[in-house]
């Protein structure tokens, strides 16, 4: 039955006709005020429908119900933003809302998956998640790009990509999955941050703190663990070359690698009391040949990325729970890569029926997003209803995932959002590397870095001052307001359009919807009144990128 | 909470017009008198600067050095102006050491980056249900929202990262500059001051109808921020952060270098009430060849730095009322490596404290020959910080509550060092 569903759910007529049902859909501008919920996902996609029965019971245990559905345009914005990682372009929403089909938002997801925007925005959360912002000293950000490249473009097995994190040899641009582990071994401290960054980021479980002593709340995670899964790691080198550069006169830095070394044997490490410990290779039990002819870290790789008999699926329980957190704000766990008996999962059925269903389905990171995004919580408001206030992590609460929690939108979602609204895109640059290189450059402002040589960072883009400074006053939105030929603003401008059709029209390219009568008046009256039409309108411009509905996904 | 230009803006700027225009020599005493007493004000008030050593720096090699111990290491210790022996790197330090104490027997447990940072700066050990805020957002909740006056942040970090406000909310999460004392894009894009306002009141009525669609608090706290960041654009104080003001002698001591200007600037933050101030200096994560890169490159700058800063407030009358902290994530091992270096070690570790009118001079604790276990009482970062909420005389035993119901003490429930209290 299940090897069925993975021939049958890619195709998207299948998924278009799974969506019939959502009758309420068909109107675009239906949205709030819907109280009384009634199921609006149902058909033949059984995971869809296994999703909504999990997320309804806990609604109903709980005793909260559902916000209204969102409308088309809090809708259409939100796909966009989270899976191609910028808002739609003012045509693109002027079709949706337009679009009579009643499974018009399916079919949206089909597009955006298939979008060359996935691939891109993908790439871009997981080389930050791997390497980080501020690319380690010898580690290759092109390198990285370019696996991920392949990897979400050809939409490859996550335990395949899993695997050669885990196990790459070679040059950092050749083998470009080699990165992850150079960024991660950048200092000579026995691989102990590679050790706790893999199980984090890959396993969901957090244990660094185990490098010195058992786990305080789980007491399976015993200090010698860390040593066991530390010594897998103990087989590996880098190698940083350099070469003379004639122009100079000088050596210079020249390309990585990662290599195997011949390690065998233990790793020693010392507990509270003092003592000198050993520890030898082994996966939660599952020991393997300490011997020189062990390739160790393939034989992890393989370990981490196949389902090991009475254990739990971490590989697929970890993706599960973050790709879930990317669309929702939250996952089943808060954060999401902390899992483990101390944490309490919000849905612990639901988490582990969804991490067998993406291993039955190959690991499909595209099928994953697809039957969270036609998920009937998907398709909620994130503005209150009457009988959910209860429904709020951001206050400690276990989410119940009965409205759409907002998220601050994240600085490389703003900039290719701004690229949008003000058409950019479509005036700046034609040449891609230059234009990716002026977007690093723009990133790095935000990127703090904590003085340490695991090369740990924090951002500043995080809605404090610095930020709203940034939006206020910066050079990006300085251009974007600026009306020079050929951007939104100058085309927008030079209609013969009404005022009010333009005011809607800025509205729609920035919010993804028409003003509110109060919006409407306030701005007409803004631009009726002043004596320099331009600046009305670019002030406009300036309070629409400004304000708090533009810099949130909700 | 109307977002526009502040209206006080006026008041700001009066006193300087007064001065300039028009000017009759009863009117101007009675400006310069008014201007005094506000600064005297200012001067008063209490203020901490934390001094933050990103990556864990090798107390042993610091404050307490271990000579004749295989722990050793190269470096060796030198008798200060207070009751204490420290590196014989840090010969300027030494001179201020009756001011500042050594509290040896920290015990902290938390030997990986991001949680030992996160424990010494909150007093908690990391726990997945809830943010604990960071020491500088509390002392913004209890001191910064009491001076009215304050139009800059009253969390500033410098250099860093600092951490996280928690449930305090954004409000008091810290102000991150670098130590150039530019603060990026601070320049409002338009010179006319009605231009501005026209943006602000456009924005406000579209901020206000998301906020009414009730969709929890991050529309909100938007709001509140830029109000803040547009307070912040239109202030004179904004001259705090800029150290050109000073000297070349004062710059000099201080060091040009990140450290050293971070620490000026912060000098001149606390001088304008600002409560709670932050500066990073990074690089102590020694794995290898510490001794080097102690001597050439970061013990020199660390030393003119504490030295300068300590010096410098003594003379301005300022040290009783500022309290200093000097930590890090955790210490290095005693062990020296095959490498040279040192690596991270929570169990037997210093900080350094003083100011404030806290007692100088001394060593609270202590640890063995070698340098491995705390001989007599530990400490934990609560303990520290619990001290320094007595000096900045907030209400010690304070219990706060998370958004959740959680109680949670102030600094953990910690217990101000008894030693040190003067």
């Amino acid at each position: 039955m299940r090897n069925d569903l993975i021939t049958l759910i890619p195709s998207r007529q299948i998924v278009a006709t799974v969506l019939l049902c959502a009758l309420i859909w068909c109107d675009p501008f239906a949205a709030h005020g819907q109280d009384r919920f009634t199921p609006r996902t149902g058909g033949p996609d059984e995971v869809v429908e296994l999703i909504n029965q999990h997320i309804r019971q806990a609604w109903e245990d709980n005793d909260v119900e559902p916000s209204a559905l969102a409308s088309d345009s809090e809708w259409v914005r939100r796909v966009h933003l989270d899976i191609v990682g910028s808002i739609p372009s003012v045509d693109v929403v002027e079709s949706f809302l337009a679009d009579r089909d009643k499974s018009k938002r399916a079919k949206l997801i089909e597009t955006l998956l298939d979008d060359p925007g996935y691939t891109r925005n993908w790439t871009t959360i997981w080389t930050n998640l791997c390497i980080g912002r501020q690319t380690p000293r010898r580690t290759s950000r092109t390198g990285m790009e370019k696996f991920f490249r392949e990897a979400f473009g050809r939409n490859r097995p996550w335990n395949d990509v899993v695997f050669d994190l885990i196990s790459a040899e070679g040059h950092f641009e050749e083998e470009g999955a080699v990165n992850f582990l150079l960024s991660q071994m950048t200092n000579r401290d026995d691989a102990i941050q590679a050790t706790a960054k893999a199980t984090r980021l890959f396993m969901g479980i957090q244990i660094q703190c185990t490098q010195c002593h058992d786990h305080p709340f789980v007491t399976a995670w015993k200090q010698s663990q860390f040593w066991e899964f530390n010594s897998f790691f103990r087989q590996t080198r880098r190698i940083d070359h350099r070469s003379f550069d004639a122009a100079s006169g000088r050596r210079v830095d020249d390309f990585s690698e990662l290599v195997g070394t011949n390690f065998s044997g233990p790793v020693y490490y010392e507990n509270r009391a003092g003592e000198m410990n050993v520890a030898y290779p082994s996966f939660f039990g599952v020991d393997v040949d300490p011997e020189r002819s062990t390739e160790r870290r393939t034989e992890l790789a393989r370990l981490m990325t196949t389902v090991q008999p009475d254990q739990p699926p971490y590989l697929a329980r970890a993706m599960v729970n973050r790709i879930w957190g990317h669309f929702f704000g939250f996952g089943f766990t808060n954060p999401v890569d902390d899992m483990g008996e101390h944490n309490e999962v919000s849905h612990p059925e639901l988490l582990d029926l969804l991490a067998q269903e993406f291993i039955d389905n190959g690991y499909s990171m595209q099928q994953l997003m697809r039957w969270i995004c036609n998920s009937e919580a998907y398709q909620l408001t994130s503005s209150f209803a009457k009988n959910n206030r209860y429904d709020d992590p951001a206050s400690g609460n276990p989410p119940l995932f009965s409205r759409m929690y907002v998220k601050l939108m994240e600085a490389e979602q703003l900039y290719d959002s701004l690229l949008v609204a003000t058409s950019a895109d479509k005036t700046g640059t034609a040449n891609w590397e230059r234009a990716q290189r002026q977007r690093d450059r723009w990133l790095q402002q935000f990127v703090v870095a904590f003085g340490t040589d695991e090369n740990d960072e924090a951002t500043t883009f995080n809605g404090t001052i610095p930020q709203s400074l940034m939006m206020m006053n910066g050079e990006l939105t300085q251009n974007a307001i600026q009306a020079a030929q050929g951007g939104y603003l100058y085309s927008v401008l030079s209609s013969r359009d009404s005022d009010n059709t333009k005011i809607r029209r800025l509205f729609l390219s920035t919010l993804s919807r028409i003003p509110t009568r109060a919006e409407m008046s306030k701005a007409s009256r803004m631009i009726r009144e002043s004596r320099n039409k331009l600046e009305a309108y670019q002030d406009l411009f300036w309070a629409l990128l400004n304000c708090n509905e533009f810099i949130v996904v909700h | 909470m109307n977002l526009r230009v502040p209206h006080d803006m006026t008041r700001r700027h009066f006193l300087r017009h007064l001065t300039t225009s028009a000017a009759t020599l009863p009117t101007l005493q009675f400006v310069s008198q008014m201007q005094a007493n506000a600064a005297q004000v200012r001067r008063n008030q209490k203020a901490c600067i934390l001094m933050w050593m990103g990556g864990g720096p090798p107390t042993i090699d610091l404050w307490d050095l271990k000579p004749g111990s295989k722990n050793g290491g190269e470096f060796k210790p030198i008798s200060t102006r207070g009751d204490v022996e420290i590196s014989e790197h840090l010969p300027k330090t030494a001179t201020v050491m009756d001011n500042l104490s050594i509290v040896r027997s920290m015990s902290t447990r938390e030997a990986d980056h991001g949680r030992g940072r996160y424990y010494m700066h909150t007093s908690f050990v990391p726990n997945a249900t809830v943010v604990h805020p960071t020491f500088g957002s509390i002392v913004s909740y209890e001191l910064g929202t009491q001076r009215k006056d304050l139009e800059i942040p009253a969390f500033v970090s410098i250099g860093g990262a600092s951490g996280s406000p928690g449930f305090l909310g954004m409000a008091h999460a810290p102000f991150v500059v670098d130590s150039n004392g530019q603060i990026r894009n601070s320049q409002p894009a338009v010179a006319n001051r009605q231009r501005l306002n026209q943006r602000l009141a456009m924005l406000d009525v579209i901020e206000t109808g998301f906020i009414n669609s009730d969709r929890g608090e991050a529309p909100t706290s938007h709001k509140e921020i830029y109000k803040k960041a547009v307070n912040l654009m239109t202030s004179d104080q904004m001259r705090a952060f800029r150290i050109e003001g000073e000297n070349q002698k004062t710059r000099d001591a201080y060091g040009d270098n990140n450290f050293g200007r971070g620490l000026l600037m912060a000098r001149r933050l606390v001088e304008n009430g600002v409560p709670f101030v932050e500066v990073d200096m990074g690089g102590w994560d020694l794995h290898d060849n510490v001794f080097p890169r102690l001597r050439d490159d970061l013990l020199p700058n660390l030393d003119r730095g504490i030295a300068a800063l300590t010096t410098d407030l003594k003379e301005r009358g300022l040290l009783d009322h500022v309290v200093l902290v000097w930590m890090g994530e955790f210490g290095r091992t005693p062990r020296i490596t095959q490498t040279v270096g040192r690596n991270h070690w929570a169990r037997s570790w210093s900080v350094v404290v003083g100011g404030g009118g806290l007692k100088g001079g001394q060593a609270v604790g202590a640890t063995d020959a070698d340098g491995v276990e705390i001989i007599g009482k530990s400490y934990l970062p609560g303990d520290i910080w619990a001290t320094v909420a007595q000096a900045l005389g907030l209400p010690v035993g304070k219990v706060y509550t998370s958004k959740r119901g959680r109680p949670l003490k102030l600094a953990g429930g910690g217990t101000p060092i008894q030693e040190l209290i003067g």
